[in-house]
């Protein structure tokens, strides 16, 4: 089977994390969608890795990995803080930088 | 080339989990979700000829991430619960609109590419990598190096709370409780007074009433306690008591 | 020696700074470092014009260059020294003059507290006017006439806790800046026609331009001359500096600054020869300025404002001649330097009287002074013999010749001129023996507690050698034409021209109108008796009491238009310049409120966009792609 059949997974995984990120208010589901967003990337990565037969789109991926942890820590840091200062981690109640 | 059976079971194993971080209520039920597609993803990885990269998603995501969130999930309280009514005029179906046509679009454009397999796979084993990381993207290691580290400070920073007062000592706190006129001895264990010393049976007050506090609030949320009845009856009616025994 | 002409600028100038900061310890001895400073100056200038005296007519004109002053693209301009004739000669006259006067400011100042201030400006002043002269480029010069402006102002205004004096310094600085538009203008035009402002590139570049630019450039320059000299219609500054000390009116607005509008314009002689129509100019606005100058001085009963209209006539001479051409370039310098001598002279006089009549000014308290104070009454007298051009002395071998030169032409012109410069000379006899009779002869009329007595010989020796200069100094630059030879090489070879009327009709009609004059004023001022308070008098009487009603003028043509066109102009500022930003910023702010709608402060709703706008992007590329 083509791996070109991964990528076409990869873009259903991004849709669903997008999605996920646009509808739901608790921070932390959010930020999964996003975790979801970048991993559908790095399958990309592989997947066009094995289609043209060179290692760098795995170490491409290698870097997002790294990337994303430590995007994770900052973030979920600063939910904790959030919460610190509120008692609540939905996405709605920090609305006071509006127009 | 790729098993077709094995691609579905990988398929599978990561779409329908994925869905759940639409519709699942419950952040916990998600997150273990969300582990469930990271082992799919990893098994992925080996599939396509990047067994080190997929040894890493496991480590790194299941391991460490997901658990992180975990971790995260038990320190704001698993009683956090989503209103999914939605609240932003539009939000949810111009978003769910948008993200399903972006699929559907990127799915579509990829559908219609056909790009020639290379028949030399290479295959990502450790010291491949490993020359690769440290020969050709040298540089690019020691600046995530360098990211790692800013980050990690950050969230030191971002999670620290200056000590603005002297720390109080117990007897301060005790005096301060009485002079506000709370309850100057401890809270009673659940279980107290009660057949059980179970955690989630309430504390029996002298008069036999049970006593709300003395249950954790997790199991109230979870709706997990007894009320107590079945044990006040039983302590006014001895012989049932002795009965049961 | 000639190349250290810069230390006739330096020395002042360091001497002003020295003064200025040195602070009050310098106060008891301070002055004597500005009389030095002058002297020095003097010092070298007479052994440059020694030098220059050795060598050879055509190579008197010597260029000092000191620093590349302005290096950029098109205008390259050094600042350098112009050593001359002409410029020798108000080297001489400006440290010889200004030399004397610090010496007499010496005993006049002496009772002033600030007298170290006193002598900080006066040096300022020489430092900035040696550099108007000798400047080779008119962007230098014009460093120096703003220079001259400035201590003008600041010595103007020396008593400046009195408002009226204060008033009067700012009134001299706004006039003068009016003039100073007309020089920048000048120098505008100069660069875009020329591209250069050094005198001699602009000079050689003036034969070659067209007259119309070059009698736009000279009338420029005449604004410029008219407003530092105070020639109609920017005269009316110059009465009312007589605010400042007498020393100051004597040197300042009587022998140097004022003159520098008549160095301008000879300065400028090629430019003028090239445009006839700015030269009539420059002479009907000196005959015209001569004759008001004279009619304001028949009137005034203040002894200094009396000298000031004086002055402003006598100048009007000057810039007779100087628009009369080549002819008269070399007696407009004469009279200016004769004249240098005699005015200042007789303001030293004048400061002499009203240092022993406890500072009064009006000529109608004074009267029968001559017993008093016997040196200022001969010093005087001489003076007043010069202005009157009794020969022999100076005034009559420099005013004589401008009616001479006035009377030379065809057709209509040179019988307005000279016919001007003949009553001229008339009037000034007039109103010179009225102040002359009234101040030292008649009887006292002095209020009761002036004793008058003569001043100290710090004051009278400056007295005694500008008076031996006002008699002398005419006849020995005179003898042999001396002084025209002197400055030929810059003013150019005058061709010989018979006036209208022979030599000896035009001395002898002058002589008679003097004669005349000075009996006029002997019967009415000298003879009889001067009433003690101004009669009441005839309407032109009155007018030339208050300057012809210069102020009036000036007001009505010049501020009050002003001030509408201001208004106007701010009303217009705020109605279309300002309303059209406003309105624009206005429509922005509105389009801002509709807008900002969108920043909800929902981060979802900002992440809706940024994935709707991925996906146009994503359309947009992949549509192009295909």
């Amino acid at each position: 089977m083509d791996p070109i059949n991964f990528v076409i997974l990869a873009s259903v995984l991004f849709a669903i994390g997008a999605a996920a990120v646009l509808l739901r208010r608790n921070a932390i589901i959010a930020f999964m969608g996003v975790e979801l967003m970048l991993n559908a990337a790095n399958l990309a990565l592989v997947a066009f890795s094995r289609i043209h037969g060179e290692i760098d789109g795995q170490i491409m991926a290698f870097f997002v990995l790294v990337v994303a942890a430590a995007e994770v820590v900052v973030g979920l840091a600063i939910i904790i803080a959030v919460f610190r200062a509120r008692q609540t981690i939905s996405l709605d109640e920090p609305a006071e930088l509006k127009g | 080339m790729v098993n077709p059976v094995l691609f579905w079971i990988i398929a599978a194993i990561t779409v329908i989990p994925a869905l759940s971080l639409l519709f699942a209520r419950k952040a916990v039920h998600v997150a273990m979700s969300i582990v469930l597609v990271m082992v799919g993803l990893a098994t992925a990885y080996v599939t396509l000829g990047a067994p080190f990269l997929g040894m890493v998603q496991i480590v790194v995501y299941t391991g460490a991430v997901m658990m992180l969130f975990l971790f995260v999930l038990m320190l704001v309280g698993v009683d956090q619960r989503e209103d999914l009514k939605e609240t932003i005029v539009g939000q949810r179906w111009i978003g769910l609109f948008t993200a399903a046509g972006l699929g559907a679009f990127l799915v579509s454009i990829v559908g219609r590419v056909t790009i020639a397999v290379s028949d030399a796979p290479v295959t990502g084993e450790p010291d491949v990598v490993a020359v690769m990381l440290f020969e050709k993207y040298v540089l690019v290691i020691e600046v995530l190096g360098f990211l790692l580290i800013t980050a990690a400070v950050g969230a030191l920073v971002l999670t620290h709370t200056p000590r603005l007062r002297p720390r109080r000592t117990q007897l301060e706190v005790q005096r301060d409780r009485v002079r506000v006129g709370a309850d100057p001895v401890n809270k009673p264990m659940p279980g107290v007074y009660a057949r059980h010393n179970a955690l989630d049976v309430p504390a029996l007050d002298p008069e036999g009433q049970p006593i709300d506090h003395s249950v954790s609030r997790v199991l109230k949320i979870r709706n997990q306690t007894q009320d107590g009845a079945e044990f006040r009856a039983q302590l006014e009616d001895p012989s049932r008591k002795e009965g049961d025994r | 020696m000639l190349d250290l002409t810069w230390l006739l600028i330096a020395v002042p100038l360091a001497s002003s700074a020295f003064l200025l900061l040195g602070g009050k310890r310098l106060d008891p001895w301070g002055h004597w470092v500005g009389v030095a400073a002058s002297g020095t100056a003097f010092l070298v200038g007479l052994v440059a014009l020694i030098q220059m005296l050795g060598l050879d007519s055509h190579d008197r004109s010597h260029a000092v260059h000191l620093f590349s002053w302005i290096p950029g693209g098109e205008l390259n301009l050094d600042a350098g020294l112009l050593v001359d004739p002409l410029s020798m000669t108000f080297v001489m006259l400006v440290t010889f003059v200004g030399t004397l006067i610090h010496l007499y400011s010496v005993a006049y100042m002496e009772h002033d507290p600030s007298r170290r201030r006193f002598f900080a400006y006066l040096n300022l002043f020489v430092a900035a006017m040696l550099l108007l002269v000798l400047a080779d480029s008119y962007l230098l010069l014009f460093v120096g006439w703003e220079g001259v402006g400035l201590a003008s102002y600041l010595l103007i205004g020396f008593w400046n806790h009195k408002p009226e004096y204060a008033t009067a310094a700012n009134k001299a600085f706004v006039v003068n800046r009016v003039g100073d538009m007309g020089l920048i203008i000048a120098m505008g035009l100069m660069f875009t026609y020329f591209g250069a402002l050094d005198f001699e590139s602009v000079f050689a570049a003036a034969d070659g331009a067209t007259t119309a630019q070059l009698t736009a450039i000279g009338l420029a320059l005449l604004v410029a001359a008219c407003g530092k000299s105070a020639q109609f219609p920017l005269q009316s500054w110059l009465g009312d500096a007589m605010a400042g000390p007498t020393p100051v009116s004597a040197l300042i607005h009587a022998a140097t600054m004022v003159t520098a509008g008549v160095y301008l314009i000879v300065r400028s002689a090629p430019i003028y020869a090239g445009a006839p129509a700015a030269q009539t100019t420059v002479a009907a606005i000196g005959a015209f300025t001569l004759i008001l100058g004279a009619l304001i001085g028949m009137a005034k009963d203040d002894i200094k404002k009396a000298l000031a209209a004086s002055t402003m006539s006598q100048i009007g001479y000057m810039m007779l001649a100087a628009g009369l051409g080549p002819i008269g370039y070399a007696f407009a310098i004469f009279h200016l330097v004769t004249h240098g001598f005699f005015k200042a002279g007789m303001f030293l006089g004048a400061g002499s009287v009203m240092h022993g009549m406890n500072d009064q000014v009006d000529m109608r308290r004074f009267g029968a002074l001559r017993t008093a104070m016997v040196t200022t009454w001969v010093t005087f007298g001489l003076g007043w013999l010069a202005i009157l051009g009794v020969p022999p002395f100076s005034g009559f071998w420099s005013k004589d010749k401008i009616i001479e030169a006035a009377f030379v032409g065809e057709g209509a012109q040179p019988w307005i001129l000279g016919g001007a410069a003949l009553i001229g000379a008339g009037l000034t006899a007039f109103y010179m023996s009225r102040l002359f009779f009234m101040t030292f002869h008649g009887k006292a009329r002095w209020t009761d507690d002036q004793h008058p007595h003569e001043s100290p010989a710090l004051m009278t020796v400056p007295m005694i050698i500008l008076a031996v200069g006002s008699a002398f100094l005419g006849l020995f630059l005179a003898m042999g034409d001396r002084f025209s030879t002197w400055l030929e090489p810059v003013t150019g070879h005058a061709e010989h021209h018979e006036p209208v009327l022979p030599v000896p009709v035009i001395m002898i009609a002058t002589l008679v109108l003097v004669a005349l004059g000075v009996w006029a004023a002997w019967r009415k001022y000298g003879a009889a008796d001067v009433p003690e308070v101004a009669p009441a008098a005839s309407l032109a009487t009155i007018a030339a009491r208050n300057d012809m009603f210069q102020d009036s003028v000036n007001r009505g043509v010049f501020e009050r238009p002003g001030t509408h066109l201001t208004r106007t102009l701010v009303y217009a500022d705020a109605a279309l310049v300002d309303a059209a930003v406003d309105k624009t910023a206005g429509g922005w702010a509105r389009t801002g409120e509709s807008v900002r709608k969108t920043q909800n402060g929902q981060v979802r709703s900002y992440a809706l966009t940024m994935l709707v706008g991925l996906v146009i992007v994503i359309l947009v590329v992949v549509q192009g792609g295909l």
